[in-house]
């Protein structure tokens, strides 16, 4: 670790002009040497971060040019096919500038590419903060950050989808005033304040341009800070592995190393979106035409980030509470509500939560520093994937009228199909996964106690055969023994059959029993072995033990 | 005596009279009918072969379904009234004959003895039966002639909520489908507009002049012959293929870029 106490040259040069200036050359020194863990999933938040750069370059771009206005103009560009129809003054600049402005289309595109990207790789980074467990004490509050961030990107790609004011943006609309609309009570009011009248009116675009430019960028950008300013002071977690501990952090120092991969991965990010948005057409507003609301077409979608939303509306059953008349007391229409808000309310409450749960059932109050491994807290993944599993049948059926179009099958037998699905599901999901959890587990501790088949087979002098199994690596091996027991609460009932104090009361039972369910320790990587891992080393290559044996 | 009076009483008078007396009614009743009946038009301007040639095809090839007189039958509808564009439509887009009963008939390549000649005559037939639209002349569904901006206009505002917005086409309700239009033929999209074949509703002259319907064949062709400017169009079919490519694609490749840079440098062993 000698090197490390050196400071290069590279580094004491700007470090030294800054100090002169700014007196900053401490701050500096210390955080340019800030280690950052290695893993190849510790990159995937950098997708959703330099995603958002380019969003915002190319967004400068595209206001240059483009007109938050409904004001109706005849269409007089170059895209003939649209000559002389009427349509908004936004819609015909967005036409302006995907074919009369220089680069017009590609920045357009590139917007849009990185649109998807951006929400993508916040979700990616998600689950594999989820999976990880690296939301655990002290980053809860971060977490809770980054399901901010992930709610107001679906904001500001909702704005930022209706902007144009093409016949499919205008969908969309549509569906966010149904939604609107149909909440109880204040449903007519917010309608009415949000698009200034009787829909579509002629306000939404300019009002949904202010949003999607200022207001959820500057709160994106705020919380983006945050994000990366707690994560830089409360360290990056680390996988379990060789000499890594939960007071240190094992990996590369920002600068130069971690300074060179983030900055070449920023032109990975910029390459795939810009080769996307050279070689594949995305959005093609001219073909949708411009919004009136008399027009509706087939396979009109959202963004892929909403289509769980769209596929919420499709499955759901057309049901609705007339109480009293519909002219005395309105209609309550769930057909609307539920869709719009349970599934979201679900995935988002429940995103939120988690760590606080996680945290009540287990009552583990430690810090943590190394990541889980998905395998080794079994009930934790199986909630992930069950719930991956309900957002992904509701994504699926959103696209419903495709996969009916496209595979030959009834729209109507996709939609029965989803409603169970949706239910049965997460719930096979759940059963599978934690069966692959404890099988994932159970291979680690053969691993751990067995060592790993060579290849090479030996027959014993009595005619077994049987093959030599070798220990694991020192790197693999300390990357499994990085399993840590899933804590628990002390449930267990003392001699006179009294559970502890705080488990006696119907919540309390119900938190011990969660509790018992979802941590301790199902696998022991040397359960039942301890006997073969002590000669295990010894007994190695010699091949003439009989615990070698795959008769075992 | 005049010479009258003793042509009157020759003995063959009466014959000649009788004869003549035939044909006036004759020549009346044969006026009468040939105004009446089309297909005694088609007889008398020579294409008479293609209504008996039509019904002979129709024989063979028809009736199973649609009934030895063309009058329906459980399994097919009537064809009477359907008119020679529903036929032509049908033959010609290789719909009909039909391969299997089904939701819908899909578009396939039409049977070997389907030809502009058989389908013409099957066509003949049918209009024989009780008139219906006729198959468009080439003017009348000539792009060129039409108004593509209009008929964008009223492509979104008929056509675009089963067709999608290109035509792309898109899922009706059990098993049905709104096709693609990509390989419609101008004449084929104008006869579907008459027509309604399957599930499609039936656009007749009071709704969308035949002018109308030619600005929206001008929209059409022209919005699929165009070159996309964007790059590969993923179907046209909007964001399913987008998300779809932004997952395959975008997260793929930079997954893949984040393993290769976070690879450790192999050990010499």
């Amino acid at each position: 670790m000698s090197e490390l106490k050196a400071t290069p040259k590279a580094i004491a040069g700007p470090s030294n002009f800054l100090d002169e200036r700014l007196g900053g050359a401490n701050f500096l020194k210390r955080n340019l040497r800030k280690i950052f863990p290695d893993h190849w999933s510790f990159l995937l938040g950098e997708i959703a971060l330099y995603s958002f750069v380019i969003l915002l370059l190319t967004g400068t771009f595209l206001t240059l040019w483009f007109k938050p206005s409904m004001m109706e103009v005849a269409y007089d560009g170059s895209y003939a096919p649209l000559k002389g129809v009427m349509m908004s003054e936004a819609y015909a600049s967005s036409l302006e500038i995907s074919f009369d402005v220089r680069g017009g289309l590609l920045m357009r595109q590139m917007h849009h590419w990185a649109a998807l990207l951006f929400v993508a790789g916040m979700t990616v980074h998600m689950l594999r903060v989820f999976f990880t467990g690296a939301y655990r004490k002290p980053r809860e509050i971060n977490w809770i950050i980054g399901v901010l961030l992930l709610t107001l990107a679906l904001a500001e790609g909702l704005t930022g989808y209706s902007l144009p004011d093409d016949l499919l943006s205008g969908a969309g609309l549509r569906i966010t005033e149904g939604v609107a609309i149909s909440l109880p009570l204040v449903g007519t009011y917010i309608t009415f304040f949000l698009f200034g009248g009787e829909y579509p009116g002629e306000d939404v675009i300019s009002r949904f341009y202010s949003l999607h430019i200022l207001l959820i960028p500057g709160i994106l950008l705020a919380l983006v800070t945050a994000h990366m300013v707690l994560m830089w002071v409360q360290k990056h977690t680390q996988m379990p592995g060789k000499g890594r501990t939960n007071q240190n952090v094992v990996g590369a120092p920002f600068y130069p190393a971690f300074m060179a991969k983030a900055g070449a991965y920023f032109l990975f990010t910029l390459g795939v979106i810009s080769g996307l948005a050279t070689f594949t057409q995305i959005n093609p507003i001219w073909l949708f035409g411009p919004y009136t609301p008399a027009d509706i077409s087939a396979g009109s979608q959202p963004d892929w980030y909403m289509g769980f939303l769209e596929g919420s509306l499709r499955l759901m059953p057309p049901w609705e509470i007339n109480l009293f008349g519909t002219a005395n007391a309105g209609t309550l229409p769930l057909s609307v509500i539920i869709p719009a808000l349970v599934p979201m309310g679900i995935i988002m409450t429940g995103l939120a939560l988690y760590p606080f749960l996680e945290r009540w059932v287990t009552g583990d109050n430690r810090e943590h520093h190394i990541a889980d491994r998905p395998r080794n807290n079994p009930h934790r993944t199986s909630i992930g994937i069950a719930a991956m599993t309900f957002y992904g049948v509701l994504w699926l059926l959103g696209a419903n009228d495709e996969i009916a179009a496209n595979f030959h099958v009834s729209l109507n037998h996709t939609t029965y199909a989803g409603r169970v699905l949706v239910f049965v599901g997460p719930a096979l999901a759940y059963l599978i996964t934690y069966r692959i959890c404890l099988g994932l587990q159970r291979s680690d501790q053969a691993i751990v106690s067995h060592g790993v088949e060579s290849g090479v087979i030996k027959r014993l002098p009595h005619g077994e055969f049987i093959e030599v199994h070798t220990p694991p690596s020192e790197d693999i091996e300390a990357h499994m023994r990085g399993k840590e027991p899933v804590p628990m609460l002390p449930v267990d009932e003392d001699s006179s059959g009294i559970p502890p104090k705080g488990m006696r009361g119907p919540l309390g039972k119900l938190r011990g029993r969660m509790s018992r369910a979802y941590g301790g320790e199902k696998i022991p990587l040397d359960d039942g072995h301890g006997h073969e891992h002590e000669d295990e080393h010894a007994a190695i290559g010699s091949g003439g033990s009989d615990d070698r044996s795959i008769t075992h | 005596m005049t010479r009258i009076t003793a042509w009157r009483r020759h003995p063959l008078a009466r014959y000649a009279v009788l004869i003549l007396a035939l044909a006036l009614v004759g020549m009346v009743y044969a006026a009468f009918v040939q105004a009446g009946k089309p297909a005694d038009a088609a007889l008398a301007a020579g294409k008479v072969d293609d209504v008996a040639e039509g019904r002979s095809l129709f024989e063979k090839h028809c009736m199973s379904c649609h009934g030895t007189n063309a009058q329906g039958t459980t399994t097919a509808p009537t064809l009477i009234g359907v008119g020679a564009a529903a036929v032509d439509f049908q033959m010609s887009t290789g719909r009909m004959p039909a391969a299997a009963p089904g939701p819908q008939a899909p578009r396939k390549p039409p049977a070997p003895w389907v030809n502009e000649t058989t389908t013409r005559q099957i066509a003949a037939y049918v209009q024989s039966l009780g008139g219906g639209p006729q198959v468009p002349g080439a003017e009348q569904v000539d792009p060129k002639l039409g108004d593509a901006g209009k008929g964008g206009e009223l492509f979104r505002a008929n056509c675009i909520q089963c067709h999608n917005w290109v035509g792309a086409g898109g899922a009706l309700t059990q098993g049905k489908y709104a096709p693609n239009l990509n390989e419609a033929t101008p004449t084929q999209i104008y006869e579907a507009m008459v027509t309604g074949p399957q599930a499609m509703p039936v656009f007749n002259d009071t709704t969308i002049t035949p002018e109308e319907k030619r600005s929206m064949i001008a929209y059409i062709t022209q919005v699929r012959e165009q070159r996309d400017p964007g790059g590969f169009a993923l179907g046209r079919i909007g964001p399913v293929t987008e998300g779809l490519v932004a997952f395959v694609v975008g997260i793929a490749a930079l997954a893949l870029a984040a393993i290769w840079i976070t690879a450790k440098k192999r050990q010499k062993s």
